[in-house]
């Protein structure tokens, strides 16, 4: 199992899920965050001098799901979230050891 | 001169209630945008505050409310209070109340010039830089909301034909929603109504339901004040007032309920506002019967209107063309059908539906469609002119994301 992270731009999260919709995966959970990049935020110009805002609004999408249907959810991310310009956002993907469904004890990939 | 007391106790009330306003459609519009824009609005209102009252005790009463020429404006007689003070004689012109000094009726005017300008800014909210708001809204003070004043309570054509305006559905509410539709279709969409981008829904409904139940309050004096003294008629404007707003809020809900399936909060505070809004022309001309037609009606008319705004997709961000543009409209109109004497001496012919015919009506439909277009060409014009000649009129896109709340006021409502 992989646990998909994906930090997005907020006015992508429709994109996003519309996209995943679209490969049938129906699963998430968002989260509203701040976060940074590379450039540690973005700088802007006023009259008085430079400003720098350093922790930009962004979404979290986590989505769990059996491995082989990981690179098809990444490119669907992609796909929903890419402008092209910086702040764009990343996809962290990473191993899962276990998951259970509370309702019924269910273990792996059935309980996802 | 010896001026009535309690004219003045009921005026200097009324006019701290009108001006509560203000900050009140702060939390208002606040509320409804997204939680980076709340203290836009918030800070809009103050900036409002204090420009519209420097215009309006240095020249925009004189203007607005001097003695007539031509009928479209006034005069500079009253320059920077020239003759308006606590002791003088009112002036004698028609327009001034003989009960209270002419300084009460100046600041009682000032607030209202004050909440007209402050309606504009949940429409264009989200995306111009706050210079360029605050220029374009000290400009349209000059240019929109001092002569169509002049017009309709200061002396100028449409007081001399005889429409029925009380306290503001042509001056207050069809000015400030026209020119939102006129601005919007001009300066284009926010970044979260553009093709297919996440919605931004309303923060803070509570800080909308606060709001609003502020303006309720606070339309007490706004209509009630309107009929410039402690009266009949500022009692029954207080009372159609709350009618029709009650009717309009539980009416809201009701459309909410039957189209949506489920009873908006959201809607229920809009709803009053709007039957508030409808009302405001109306209320010093018609009795209980037509507060809760009126109050029927109305809100019928700008859910409506909502509907074809989302359909057109012009971005008023607040809805402010449908609340208090077509709300004003409607009651301007219905002014024509439900004005009586029987409430208001000052009603020469009856509304259609009181037996009067159909001169009242002509007559609000003249001023109503004058509004209109004047409000409509004078903004479209404007916006074009401040599009062409400011490039950087605009926020950023980046600078949209991250909101206006820390772009242009370095702080935010909530840390």
């Amino acid at each position: 199992m992989k646990k998909i992270e994906a930090v997005i731009r907020h006015e992508k999260l429709n994109q996003v899920k519309a996209a995943l919709e679209a490969i049938d995966i129906s699963g998430m959970t968002v989260q509203e965050v701040r976060g940074r990049g590379e450039q540690k935020g973005l700088e802007f110009i006023n009259r008085a001098g430079k400003y720098r805002v350093d922790l930009l609004p962004k979404m979290l999408v986590t989505i769990v799901v059996p491995d082989e249907k990981a690179d098809a959810i990444v490119d669907a991310l992609i796909q929903g979230a890419r402008t092209g310009e910086i702040g764009d956002g990343k996809i962290f993907i990473s191993q899962v050891e276990r998951c259970i469904r509370i309702r019924t004890g269910e273990e792996g990939d059935e309980a996802l | 001169m010896a001026y009535d007391t309690g004219a003045i106790a009921w005026m200097i009330t009324s006019t701290a209630l009108v001006l509560m306003m203000t900050p009140a459609v702060g939390f208002f519009y606040g509320g409804m945008l997204k939680k980076n824009s709340m203290l836009s609005m918030l800070g809009q209102s103050l900036i409002i505050m204090g420009v519209v009252t420097i215009i309006w005790v240095v020249f925009g009463f004189s203007l607005a409310f001097g003695a007539d020429t031509g009928g479209l404006i006034g005069n500079l007689d009253f320059f920077l209070m020239n003759g308006i003070g606590v002791f003088s004689e009112p002036p004698a012109l028609l327009w001034f109340p003989a009960t209270i000094p002419p300084l009460l009726y100046m600041l009682f005017q000032a607030t209202f010039a004050i909440i007209t300008v402050a309606l504009i800014i949940g429409g264009i909210a989200e995306r111009m830089k706050l210079a360029a708001i605050t220029v374009f809204l000290a400009i349209w003070t000059a240019l929109i909301y001092i002569p169509v004043a002049h017009w309709v309570w200061g002396g100028g054509w449409i007081f001399q034909m005889g429409a029925l305006d009380f306290a503001g559905g042509t001056v207050v509410h069809i000015t400030a929603g026209v020119t939102v539709l006129a601005a919007t279709l001009v300066i284009g969409k926010r970044l979260s109504k553009t093709n297919g981008c996440t919605e931004e829904p309303a923060h803070n409904i509570p800080f909308v339901v606060l709001g609003g139940a502020l303006l309720w309050i606070g339309w007490f004096g706004f209509n009630g004040g309107s009929a410039l003294g402690a009266n009949e008629i500022a009692v029954n404007a207080v009372v159609v007032t709350t009618i029709s707003a009650a009717v309009a809020g539980v009416v809201w809900g009701l459309i909410s309920y039957l189209h949506l399936g489920r009873t908006s909060v959201l809607g229920m505070i809009t709803g009053a506002v709007v039957g508030l809004v409808a009302i405001t022309p109306a209320s010093g001309f018609v009795d209980t019967n037509g507060a809760m037609v009126i109050g029927t009606i109305a809100p019928m008319i700008s859910y409506g209107a909502i509907q074809l705004r989302k359909r057109l997709g012009f971005d008023d961000a607040l809805d402010v063309w449908a609340c208090h543009g077509m709300g004003g409209t409607f009651g301007a109109i219905a002014t024509g059908f439900l004005a009586t004497s029987a409430v208001n001496p000052a009603v020469v012919s009856q509304g259609l539906l009181y037996g009067g015919g159909i001169d009242l009506l002509v007559k609000q439909l003249i001023a109503v469609g004058a509004v209109w277009a004047f409000v409509f060409v004078v903004v479209f014009v404007m916006m074009k002119v401040m599009v062409a000649v400011w490039p950087k009129w605009r926020i950023s896109k980046e600078e949209e994301r991250i909101g206006v709340d820390i772009v242009q006021h370095g702080e935010n409502a909530y840390s």
